[in-house]
């Protein structure tokens, strides 16, 4: 770990600034996965700006229906909140399917959108990374890669992103609110993460000087049928091996609009319009789940340690597909599979 | 006097543990204490070129980087190295030269006045190798493994297969039902919740005071002795708590020379704390392929067993146990065969874990026992009772005590393992399919030679100290409920001192020996006190104890009490105030001579039950009862937990643990314990701990065998029994995750 500066932003603007004046710059709200990066000097900011007490801590309703929820949110209370628990289920579910009660205490909105990957070699600076070294190889194409990517991998980084939360905002088309010097924007969640292509060290499209000020919800919140799946090594604690987010809006036994997103297998929330498509207008029964579960998986590619990967998200989709339909969403508590 | 002896005590340093009164080697401090932050090598083999530290020296706040060019001067022999519990070959020396062993050694110590300033500064540390192919991979080198060679010294004498009885290989290839199959076991690590951590405190004079964290303190003193040449009065360990050590602090640890050096180098008082990644070097549970070969008439009684063991060491020690060796000893058979060899890799030693030996070895035959039970057509439990023995077959003596048959029966009866449909995949529970799967446990009842001094003061309390330590499982506890009882005082009387070199001799806490050895040697002391007041006793005018022999009189309720006369009694302080003594002070050490005539062995049967998905493999763990015959339980609380903990670890080892190596890098991967898995509470469900009865009056006089390990025994088995039993898949090598379930 490197001696750092700290210095604490007075408001948004004054943390823009700040980043805009210091290359070597992070911020730092949770700290849950910063710093243990600092610790293995994977990462070695020369300054951290402390954006925790800044005023993006509100979850809102908007004009439109939608949902406001501030960079700044911690894990736990947006799962917990009245809005989210009742009009995205999906979303509190997702989050509690990730970390610790004590990880998710500190983990905030934004940090939890930027969190990096677990990859074993991307942590450890005595072995080759691209992502963390730009050109120095990729150690887990032919090491240990069980936990790795099947879905839009490069030779460069077949990493994955971690997070459980965002599986299910890029489910639900999320848009990321963002404050760079050149004013603010917003970036749809389909194009916030990044495959890794040639350029893994990026892992998302937020400029360096950007800050994330909140996560935008639209109105269709699929309160009924939905579910979040999440398959680890062990039954919590864990990265996904394989993680669903499945909503569904039916009417009667037919699929009016079908989302399906999966963590656990590419550098980012993975989602396929065409089989999406597939399930629209279609009946919500086990043959139509199956042919949106292949088309999901179509391109997917194992390595030496993780083609099982491959069948085990397609039965997993299948799987939370049918909690979707049926009601029956996945508890996080409950660690038997519906 | 029984009073405590056998009750359900809570442990009497709890209270200073929660509070944090109770202080580990890390927390301990002293003026001008500087810290010490170690640089480790990124290769796996070969030389450190040169290590350039300007960098790090250039740090404010930095006093030095220690490494092999520039440290004090060290022994340059192997004896001076060698613990009491090394293994054979010449032990690793940290510092010591430019030779690189195994990924992730120590080669540099950054001392800094701070331990951010340090850790910083180790970053800045550069090192040039001129490395070397390095193999890390049992697989790749199992056909060259090294068989060991028979010896008659211990401890390889000890730890080297059994001898072969009768024509194994004759007996399977005639034998109507045959099994054989290969199980494996990867290298797992300890992971206790402490970091290893020394403070070294520089007394002057030359003088040391070592806090460490160690299952040793005496073997750490002698150590140190040893390797810095120092006099044994010049150099005091303390490990008064330690947080965990599974066998992963029998063997000093680096963290303790590097502080020592430092220590000496610059005259101050150092700490050295190791990172979480540091802690996976120390020592493993060797990865380890094996085979079983079983043979056995219909009626499902062995005729052959053939055990062959391939275990990992490093290229400079062979550390080995006796894997093979439980498969000939549990079950009657009339032939049977050990093979035991090593494959040397680059990596550092091996090193006992959790029960070594049985953990491991135990799971492959029990896995081969269901099988076997499988291919007879025969119910488990059966089977093993068709093959149950009264003698230890190794050696064909009987048992000091082998209460198993009835750990089977009420290990049974609680679980209701009679409701089992035998056939796999038979039994469901909605989208999961449900396997009941069993095994047997077996784990030795050791002894060793200890030391206890008890000190009585004439107001009734008692001092009781031995250099043993107390690991985290409950020894404060059980020392005091045992001399409340042989000094008949209330058990708030007795204060405990241990972990400390200076105090009476004790050989390291390890192999759930320290229970028995220490509590008989209390009741031994606890005699010689008794014969010291009835010498005062007898002294008083019309002292009703004036004719009582030695072995006439008890100590109870603060009294020297006549066994064959209650009415006759003195109490403890009369007889210390009337003979003017304001204390009684004895130390009695206590040998445990065995004539070898006996087998001491404790026992257990696991039955589990465990959830899978049947789509998905998702394999849940939801109900476990052990039953344990382990002679004499001190602390039915303290024990329990003992248990308990065992049983989650054997169902980490079963689905969860495996230290991930990349054999490209010779390099542990998942160096943390997030990567690292372990059960955590949403693993472990309805664990159920029976205890059954098993007086032994001839292994020792309190009739204890001591527990703690047996706990884990067979676990893994049982839960892949289980696993094959609910889904007919058979997993043989551990841990279990879901895609085995898919090939």
């Amino acid at each position: 770990m490197i001696n750092f500066e700290y210095a604490r932003a007075s408001d948004v603007a004054d943390a823009v600034r700040q980043i805009a004046g210091d290359p070597g710059a992070k911020f730092i709200a949770g700290g849950t996965n910063l710093i243990d990066l600092m610790k293995e000097d994977v990462e070695r900011p020369s300054r951290l700006i402390d954006i925790s007490r800044l005023p993006l801590n509100k979850v809102e309703e908007t004009a439109d229906g939608g949902v406001r929820i501030g960079a700044l949110v911690p894990n736990s209370d947006l799962a917990y909140h009245p809005l989210i628990e009742q009009r995205y289920p999906m979303l509190g579910s997702a989050i509690l399917a990730g970390a610790s009660q004590q990880l998710r205490n500190m983990a905030s909105t934004g940090g939890n959108l930027l969190q990096r990957t677990r990859c074993y070699y991307f942590y450890d600076t005595a072995t080759p990374c691209n992502k963390r070294e730009p050109g120095s190889g990729c150690s887990a194409i032919n090491g240990l890669n069980r936990m790795h990517a099947i879905l839009g991998t490069s030779e460069a980084c077949i990493a994955t992103h971690p997070s459980d939360m965002c599986v299910a905002l890029a489910a639900l088309d999320a848009k990321v609110q963002v404050i760079g010097p050149a004013g603010e924007r917003t970036i749809s969640f389909a194009d916030f993460h990044r495959l890794p292509w040639d350029t893994p060290q990026r892992d998302t499209n937020l400029e360096p000087n950007e800050l994330i000020t909140a996560v935008e919800l639209p109105a269709q919140g699929f309160r009924t049928n939905y579910t979040y799946l999440k398959i680890r090594d062990r039954l919590s604690y864990a990265f996904a091996l394989v993680s669903v987010a499945a909503a569904l809006e039916l009417e009667g036994a037919r699929i009016k609009e079908a989302r399906v997103a999966l963590g656990g297998v590419a550098h980012k929330p993975w989602r396929d319009a065409l089989a999406e498509g597939a399930l629209r207008g279609q009946e919500a029964n086990p043959a139509n789940f199956r042919r949106a579960a292949h088309m999901l998986l179509r391109d997917a590619k194992g390595f030496a340690h993780n083609t099982f990967k491959i069948d085990l998200a397609r039965r997993a989709i299948v799987r939370a597909l049918t909690q979707a339909a049926r009601g029956t969403p996945q508890s996080q508590s409950n660690k038997k599979i519906r | 006097m029984q009073k405590y002896i056998g009750t359900p005590t809570s442990r009497i340093d709890g209270r200073a543990k929660v509070t944090g009164e109770a202080k580990y080697a890390a927390e301990f401090n002293a003026p001008g204490l500087v810290h010490g932050s170690v640089v480790t090598s990124s290769i796996a083999k070969g030389r450190i070129v040169r290590i350039d530290a300007s960098d790090a020296l250039r740090v404010a706040g930095v006093i030095d980087v220690l490494s092999h060019e520039n440290r004090l001067p060290m022994a340059s022999t192997d004896s001076a190295y060698k613990d009491e519990t090394a293994p054979k070959g010449s032990p690793f020396r940290p510092l010591y030269e430019d030779r690189i062993m195994f990924s992730g050694q120590p080669i540099a110590l950054v001392v800094a006045e701070e331990p951010e300033i340090a850790r910083f500064a180790a970053s800045l540390v550069r090192v040039e190798y001129d490395e070397e192919a390095h193999v890390t991979d049992v697989f790749r080198r199992r056909d060259e493994a090294v068989s060991l060679e028979p010896s008659t010294k211990p401890p390889e004498s000890i730890f080297g297969p059994p001898k072969p009885r009768g024509s194994a290989e004759k007996a399977f290839a005639s034998a109507e039902v045959r099994h054989a199959g290969e199980y494996y076991v990867p290298i797992e690590h300890h992971n206790p919740m402490e970091l290893y951590a020394s403070t070294v405190v520089w007394e002057g004079d030359g003088k040391l005071t070592i806090y460490d964290k160690t299952q040793g303190v005496q073997n750490v003193q002698r150590y140190v002795c040893g390797v810095f040449d120092m006099k044994p009065d010049d150099v005091r360990v303390m490990s008064a708590y330690m947080g965990g050590g599974f066998g992963s602090g029998l063997r000093p640890q680096y963290e303790v020379v590097l502080a020592v050096l430092a220590a000496q180098a610059l005259e101050r008082s150092v700490r050295v704390v190791l990172t979480r990644q540091q802690m996976y070097v120390l020592g493993y549970r060797p990865a380890m392929i094996q085979r079983i070969e079983l043979g056995a008439r219909p009626g499902g009684t062995l005729e052959a067993i053939t055990h062959e063991a391939i275990t990992v060491t490093s290229q400079y020690e062979d550390f080995y146990r006796q894997e093979s060796g439980w498969s000939g000893l549990l079950y009657t058979c009339a032939n049977a065969k050990y093979v035991h060899k090593l494959v040397r890799l680059d990596l550092p030693t091996s090193c006992d874990m959790r029960c070594p030996s049985a953990a491991t070895g135990v799971y492959a035959l029990e896995c081969a026992m269901d099988e076997l039970a499988v291919a007879l057509k025969l119910d488990p439990l059966e089977l093993r009772l068709r093959c149950y023995s009264d003698r230890d077959q190794n050696t064909n003596r009987p048992y000091s005590s082998k209460s198993l048959r009835a750990c089977y029966h009420q290990g049974a009866e609680a679980f209701g393992w009679d409701k089992r449909s035998p056939e796999p995949r038979s039994m469901r529970d909605g989208n999961e399919l449900v396997g009941w799967g069993m095994a047997t446990g077996i784990w030795e009842a050791l002894q060793v030679p200890i030391a206890v001094r008890i000190v009585l003061s004439a107001n009734g309390h008692a001092e009781v100290s031995c250099a043993t330590s107390d690991i985290g499982t409950g020894t404060y506890t059980i020392m005091a409920q045992v001399a409340a009882d042989m000094l008949g005082l209330p058990m708030e009387n007795i204060t405990i001192k241990l972990g400390d070199s200076t105090l009476p001799q004790s050989p390291v806490e390890g192999g759930s020996w320290i229970a028995a050895s220490v509590s008989n040697g209390i009741a031994t002391t606890a005699d010689a006190i008794r014969g010291e007041l009835l010498r005062l006793a007898k002294q008083m005018p019309n002292s009703p104890l004036a004719d009582a022999g030695p072995d006439e009189v008890a100590l109870a309720d603060g009294k020297l009490v006549s066994t064959p006369d209650a009415s006759r009694a003195v109490s403890i302080v009369d007889a210390m105030r009337h003979g003017a003594v304001d204390r009684i002070e004895q130390e009695k050490s206590t040998t445990f001579a065995d004539d070898g005539s006996k087998g001491h062995n404790t026992h257990s049967a696991v039955f589990t039950e465990v959830k899978v998905d049947e789509q998905l493999g998702v394999i849940r763990v939801t109900r476990v009862v052990n039953a344990v015959a382990a002679g004499r339980i001190l602390n039915i609380k303290t024990a329990r937990s003992q248990i308990m903990g065992s049983v989650v670890w054997g169902i980490g080892m079963a689905l969860h643990e495996e230290t991930l190596l990349d054999h490209t890098f010779g390099r542990v991967m998942n160096a943390n314990i997030a990567e690292y898995q372990v059960p955590v509470n949403a693993d472990v469900h309805d664990i159920k701990v029976i205890f059954v009865d098993e007086p032994d009056a001839t292994i020792n006089r309190l009739g204890i065998k001591g527990l703690g390990e047996i706990g884990i025994v067979g676990v893994a088995a049982a839960v892949a029994n289980a696993i094959y039993h609910a889904t007919g898949k058979r997993v043989r090598d551990l841990p279990i995750t879901l895609d085995k379930l898919q090939r």
